[in-house]
């Protein structure tokens, strides 16, 4: 909608009144020198690189402030533009240091690519530079801050896009000093990003650190698996090593951002905990082996469960991380065993409508939609942690004023918004609460409510969700996050959701984690009559296949998976790391390959599919997972797996897929509601949850995301109320568990917690036993531990 | 060391804080933090980290920001200064009519230099930029009061005064 | 523990009064001209209450300032009724007025005795100001350590508010003003107005860039009007006029063409009698000095900082045959600024001169921008160094040419206030500088 017109170095262009002359430029592709201007980031006009000539305006002027009038004539390369743009640059110069060839920027700095273009050869500046000192800002982001050019991207990023202000700028004039306050960390969900966006080496990554010149690394485009974005990524490798991976920029998806866990997460694929022999356990240790033992004695053991006519007792989990293709041949290859048990829903613990669930789970919003909505009702969602790129969307329309945020949350989380209303439900509590939401909005809109629904309902007001709903209509959206999916009636929480959506005419999301959208629409789920993960679980299993992952971390029932797998007659597990050395329950281990070994597809919660390259051979022994699974099934003389190339297995599940509906839709088939599953609790109601850097594999391994404050150990967190009423103090030790297991695990006084309720993180073998079925009972420990 | 971490505002200075609030719109209370700063200061002599954190939580802004604004103004001390702070003005009006006697002189007397404490905790001597009183050249403040028209006789009297 | 200040030894509140026109500072007869009761019988809070009364169409009372041509008082001059006019009156959103009495140019010190003497000719200016541009909120900003001002001020607006000058419905008019001191903690920059607005806000006091200004995007994001403690405070007495209501052109015929009115004049450095002279605009330069006792022991006079340190110095020829006046100074190479007047005699060393006013931009500088930041610390070094006896003659060429590539390039105009006095300085005592460089061959030996 271009309603004036300019002139830029005698040529005319179109351009929106009031838009800034930099945009112009851009869009043009007219190239204007620039450190503190980025287009996602509020306009600064500190650093004075961008000076440009106007006709009639007395000085030089900063185009990246200057807003465009009508008739315009600018001057990008004229003598006044250039010299001034001269004149900065000697200025950024004199007190930078010249420590390019040791400096990690180097080669996609553009300090160093401009003072090539502008810098004088001879310095003027006879005084002394100016040094500043470094502080350690955590594990993610290195520091070197004499090179800092002052330039606060790394400050409004904070303050404008993540919403925590970790960076500063205290001090005045020449001491301006870009740091923490007290030696605080710099790890936030998504602050490395601030290693982009520091335009010089003052901040860089820390775990890159010295590990390769950036001209010498090559671009391999991939995709990250971690939530359910596919966020754009490259993976930057030299010889044969992965040494950074950076974000792609894709508008419609991460832009130009990506979370930590996609950008660090990389470090587990060399780590030392990385499997690179098939494994076998031979009285009560592993031995190592080569392929071909491994793969026979995985058949044999198969086999041997099928020969006693126990098919349909073999289940196969598969981590929600997996590629496209590797579901497809994993579910196929358990088909073809005469096994239905099938699943990668690791994290989810109500399953009673998988009959009338919709193809994959989905968002109806599409992602660039997210900072466009007027509502958005978050139903048992920590969606800054669970979908970091997500949360900045929502952040920003937040922000601009467009969205009013609500939320029903089993915990007060700490989001980068505020909502309007939050209200805190936990368990039961959340069910009752959304059933009282439907009735308010069933009232404002003079509609029936389903007395199924209404029976459920609490008496809390709600009303102010309820209209806020209703005004937005189709701009509204409802979200259901890690605590809905996982909730025991989490088929209820649906149902609801969707019969208000339904009277709202809001849309749906249920941002599950990973690959899950490919897990489903790939049909690695139960057949008619097979077995879901938790049925899986509750049955005597004679054998487990396992892709990926490792069950007791992976699942918060891991007491019951724990118990499923020592059980089991013979259990094999694919995973590119190392088996715990005291592990029993499984009998053979085949390593896999990493994202960055092996291509694939990946679906987001758009529908959107995604393919990712190659960027490295294999590690060590490992093979892709999908070589594995088809070689499995020649050794298993099953039909179906000669496929030769990854390109088989893909267009194979291609066509499969094709007959169904990649319409992103969270619509059940048919209205129906079930018997909630009241858990009868005398005093403490648990609530267990995945941190974010321990739901998988990849980041339990990347070091860096380990040290991060974001990894909170295995700590029980509780309101200090609560910890003051049952006689004990922050920090101690108790005893945690049903009265028959119980788990030694330190508390922590945390006010967010709802009183009554104890926070147990999942992800830690150290847990396992807080999370055992039935009442919880804690203890002060006499076991002190230090 | 240790005994940092105790400082927190008193309840007269948490009130005095609130009167300052009602200046500003009620969703601007960063508009207080300043003068929040500088009542934490004039109980405790000087802003402790903790001080400023408590601040910034009254005044709903991220600690950083809080930090940033106790680091940018100059009458903010972000360590222990002496129970009366004498600045001495040496901008140009002050320094045409002699600021470097007024300047030697307090040195002298007090055997401390600038930004210095003197041993017994009385008094840091500070240079400053212009202070407005000009046309009392040379001059200095001590604490919140300003003295003008100065000479070693002069500082001398001021001195004996504030023992 | 407990310490015995001498009273007697602070500096008196008429320390530096030493002449009054009776706009801005008060008559100089009176006892405690602060106080409320004084004022009034001086025709103060007149103007307020005819204004209130509904006589007077806020309009009308911009035109009466255009016509007095008053213009600002912190610097740039601007004519204070065109900016009043800036204001969007019709809009129903909150608006703000607030007053810069930051005072912090190295050599002005007048709104101090504006506000110690007179707090309630700013008080009445202020609110009148928040009438014509239908503010309701107005602040005053003051600089820090002006504790004595500060004190005054919060005494003048208690009594303003209980004799019903302020708060709401003044006067009965339906018009509801309220105004607040707002205390600064020591940094110049925050005399520029929209770090002044930052720092009212509770930020660092970093100047915005403009466009928008503050009349669109000001405190809050509100429209708002800053100006000087003397703008505001000679509002009052130019609406009363001679005896004559709203008749700008009485105060417009007290000075000049462009400058209209009186003006204080902040008169330090080497002078018999430094103090601040509030005179006709247009009084020549001479005059002024011999009001202010002449150049002090017998010296001769070398040059002269009319406005402030970051106007241009002006070499005693220059200043001599100038008239204190906008346009006159202007002509003669320099600008009135704030009005501060330092006096330089024969003895002065220039180059030490420049030194303690470059370190002043250098160590106030805010630190925000490239070529400020960077810049007046660079200017400063060199000068030093010059100063020390360790400069270069190419030193003064790159003095020059970093002072070039400041000026005019930085969000506000610290930069150029930084520049200035070195291009001038150079300038004018180009060879006090050159005195102190080495000659070549003994720096080689
Ligand atoms: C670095 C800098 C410092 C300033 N300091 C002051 C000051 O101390 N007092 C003041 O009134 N104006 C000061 N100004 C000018 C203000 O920005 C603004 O122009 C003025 O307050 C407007 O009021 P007036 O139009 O009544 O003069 C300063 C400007 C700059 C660039
Ligand atoms: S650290 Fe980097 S991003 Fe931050 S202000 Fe300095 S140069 Fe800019
Ligand atoms: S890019 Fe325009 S001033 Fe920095």
């Amino acid at each position: 909608m271009s309603d004036v017109e300019i002139e830029i170095d005698g040529k005319t262009y179109p351009a929106k009144s009031g838009e800034m002359l930099i945009e112009v430029t851009d869009r043009n592709g007219i190239y204007i020198p620039r450190f503190c201007y980025h287009e996602k980031l509020s306009v600064a006009a500190n650093c004075r690189m961008c000076l440009i000539e106007v006709e009639r305006a007395p000085k030089p002027l900063p185009a990246c402030a200057t807003p465009v009038s009508n008739g315009m004539k600018v001057h990008t390369r004229s003598e006044i533009a250039t010299e001034a743009q001269k004149g900065t640059m000697e200025f950024l110069l004199i007190n930078h240091p010249l420590d390019c060839p040791v400096c990690d920027q180097g080669g996609e700095c553009p300090l160093q690519d401009q003072a090539l273009g502008y810098g004088k050869d001879n310095s003027r500046f006879l005084e002394r530079k100016r040094s500043v000192p470094s502080d350690d800002i955590g594990p993610l982001i290195a520091t070197e801050m004499t090179r800092c050019i002052h330039c606060t991207r790394c400050v409004r990023f904070g303050e404008e896009v993540a919403g925590v202000m970790e960076m500063g700028a205290p001090g005045r004039g020449e001491h301006v000093r870009i740091t923490t306050f007290l030696d605080n960390t710099i790890d936030s969900e998504v602050s490395g990003n601030m290693i982009d966006l520091c335009p010089v080496g003052a901040l860089t990554s820390k775990p890159f650190r010295f590990a390769a010149r950036s001209w010498e690394l090559t671009d391999h485009q991939s995709i990250s698996s971690h939530d359910c974005l596919g966020s754009n990524i490259l993976i930057q490798t030299l010889r044969n090593r992965v040494e950074r991976v950076v974000p792609k920029e894709n508008s419609d998806i991460n832009e130009c951002w990506l979370a930590d866990r996609d950008r660090f997460s990389y470090q587990a694929i060399h780590s030392e905990s990385r499997l690179t022999k098939p494994l076998i356990q031979r009285d009560g240790s592993w031995q190592e082996v080569d392929w071909e033992t491994a793969l026979t004695y995985t058949a044999d053991g198969l086999r041997s469960i099928i020969e006693k006519g126990k098919a349909e007792q073999i289940g196969g989990l598969a981590h929600p991380m997996s590629s496209l293709e590797e579901f497809h041949l994993f579910q196929k290859l358990m088909r073809a065993l005469g096994s239905e048990n099938i699943d990668f829903r690791l994290q989810q613990n109500d399953f009673r409508d998988d009959d009338i669930a919709p193809r994959f789970p989905a968002s109806e919003l599409p992602i660039k939609d997210y900072a466009r909505q007027s509502s958005i009702l978050l139903i048992g969602s920590n969606i800054r942690k669970e979908q970091p790129l997500l949360s900045l969307r929502i952040r920003q329309g937040w922000r601009e004023g467009k969205t009013t945020i609500s939320a029903i949350n089993p915990i007060d989380f700490d989001l980068n918004f505020e909502c309007a209303v939050n209200e805190i439900a936990p368990d039961s509590a959340m069910l009752s609460r959304i059933a009282a939401l439907a009735n308010a909005i069933a009232d404002l809109a003079g509609t029936p409510v389903p007395d199924e629904i209404s029976t459920l309902s609490d008496d809390s007001d709600v009303a102010l969700i309820a209209r806020q709903l209703i005004t937005a209509g189709q701009e509204g959206t409802i979200i259901l996050g890690a605590f809905a999916q996982q909730h025991l009636d989490a088929s209820l929480l649906k149902m609801i959701s969707i019969w208000i959506a339904e009277i709202t005419g809001s849309r749906l999301a249920v941002l599950a984690p990973g690959n899950s959208a490919g897990g489903a629409l790939a049909n690695c789920l139960p057949g008619t009559n097979g077995l879901n993960k938790q049925a899986m679980f509750a049955s005597d299993m004679s054998g487990f296949v396992l892709l990926g992952g490792q069950l007791e971390l992976d699942c918060l029932d891991a007491y019951v998976a724990t118990k499923a797998l020592k059980n089991a007659d013979f259990v094999v597990q694919l995973t590119a790391f190392k088996p715990d050395p005291h592990e029993q329950n499984i009998h053979v281990v085949l390593p896999i390959c990493s994202f960055a070994e092996t291509s694939g597809n990946y679906i987001n919660c758009e529908g959107r599919i995604q393919n990712s390259q190659v960027a490295i051979p294999p590690i060590g022994e490992s093979k892709p997972a999908w070589k594995i699974l088809r070689v499995l099934g020649n050794f298993l003389n099953l039909d179906g797996f000669d496929q030769i190339t990854l390109d088989d297995v893909t267009k194979e599940v291609l066509e499969v897929m094709n007959s169904s509906d990649r319409t992103p839709s969270c619509r059940m088939k048919k209205f129906r509601l079930h018997a909630p599953i009241t858990p009868t609790h005398d005093g403490l109601i648990p609530i267990t949850y995945m941190p974010m850097y321990r739901g998988d594999a990849l980041v339990r391994n990347a070091s860096a995301l380990q040290n991060s404050s974001d990894n909170p150990g295995p700590l029980v967190s509780l309101h200090p109320d609560t910890i003051k009423e049952h006689s004990l103090e922050n920090g101690d030790w108790i005893e945690i568990g049903n009265g028959d297991v119980s788990a030694c695990l330190q508390i922590i006084a945390e006010p967010r917690v709802a009183k009554d309720c104890v926070l147990i993180p999942a992800g830690y073998i150290e847990t396992v036993n807080a999370r055992a079925p039935g009442p919880l009972r804690i203890a002060k420990s006499n076991q002190e531990k230090s | 060391m240790s005994k940092h971490t105790k400082m927190r505002l008193s309840e007269s200075g948490l009130d005095q804080i609130e009167s300052e609030l009602t200046k500003y719109p009620p969703d601007r209370r960063q508009s207080a933090l300043m003068a929040a700063l500088r009542i934490a200061q004039d109980e405790h002599g000087w802003l402790s980290p903790e001080l400023i954190e408590q601040v910034a939580e009254i005044t709903g802004v991220p600690a950083v920001r809080a930090y940033e604004v106790a680091t940018f103004y100059s009458m903010y001390d972000l360590e222990p200064v002496g129970q009366h702070k004498i600045e001495v003005c040496t901008n140009i009006s002050c320094m045409l009519r002699g600021c470097d006697r007024v300047v030697n002189h307090l040195k002298q007397r007090l055997g401390i230099d600038f930004n210095q404490t003197t041993k017994d905790g009385k008094f840091t001597l500070r240079e400053v930029e212009c202070l407005a009183a000009c046309a009392g050249a040379p001059m200095m403040a001590i604490d919140h009061d300003y003295y003008e028209n100065l000479d070693e006789a002069k500082i001398d009297l001021i001195l004996e005064g504030l023992k | 523990m407990s310490v015995q200040i001498n009273r007697e030894l602070i500096a008196d509140r008429f320390s530096s009064l030493r002449y009054s026109s009776g706009v801005c500072l008060p008559p100089l007869y009176q006892k405690q001209p602060w106080a409320l009761d004084s004022y009034q019988k001086n025709g103060g809070y007149q103007a307020l209450e005819k204004v209130l009364s509904g006589e007077i169409d806020p309009t009308e009372i911009v035109e009466v300032l255009k016509i007095s041509n008053i213009r600002g008082r912190g610097g740039a001059g601007f004519p204070v009724g065109v900016k009043w006019s800036f204001m969007p009156r019709q809009s129903d959103d909150q608006k703000y007025v607030v007053c810069n009495s930051d005072e912090g140019e190295p050599g002005t010190c007048k709104d101090r005795d504006i506000m110690r003497l007179n707090p309630h000719a700013l008080v009445e200016g202020m609110a009148l100001g928040g009438y014509v541009m239908g503010a309701s909120v107005g602040y005053n900003y003051i600089r820090g350590e002006f504790h004595e001002p500060y004190q005054s001020m919060e005494q003048a607006i208690k009594e303003a508010r209980e004799a019903g000058y302020l708060g709401k419905n003044i006067l009965d008019s339906g018009f509801d003003f309220e105004l607040y001191n707002h205390l600064g903690s020591g940094a110049y920059i925050c005399g520029e107005e929209t770090a002044l607005l930052n720092s009212l806000e509770g930020k660092k006091g970093e100047p915005r860039f403009k466009p928008p200004f503050p009349a669109v995007f000001g405190l809050y994001g509100k429209p708002t009007t800053i100006n000087n403690t003397e703008s505001f405070a000679s509002v009052p007495t130019i609406l009363r006029g001679n005896g004559k209501w709203m008749d700008g052109q009485w105060f417009r015929g007290l000075g000049v063409e462009n400058s209209g009115g009186v003006k204080i004049f902040s008169v330090t450095g080497h002078v018999n009698k430094p103090g601040n002279y509030e005179i006709k605009m247009g009084t020549p330069f001479t005059k002024l000095l011999d009001m202010a006792g002449g150049v002090w022991k017998n010296r001769k006079l070398k040059a002269v900082i009319p406005g402030g340190s970051s106007v241009p110095v002006m070499p005693a020829e220059a200043i001599l045959a100038a008239k204190m006046d906008y346009t006159s100074l202007q002509e003669n190479g320099s600008a009135l600024g704030a009005g501060s007047v330092i006096i330089m005699d024969e003895t002065t060393d220039m180059v030490n001169v420049l030194e303690r006013i470059s370190k002043f931009y250098y160590e106030e500088s805010c630190g925000q921008c490239t070529p400020c930041r960077e810049g007046t610390g660079w200017l400063f070094r060199i000068i030093q160094r010059i100063n020390r006896g360790r400069g270069t003659i190419e030193d003064l060429d790159t003095l020059l040419d970093v002072a070039n590539r400041i000026e005019g390039r930085t969000i506000c105009a610290l930069g150029d206030a930084a520049a200035w006095p070195v291009q001038s300085f150079l300038k004018h005592f180009r060879h006090e500088f050159e005195a102190k460089i080495k000659p070549i061959q003994s720096d080689a030996a």
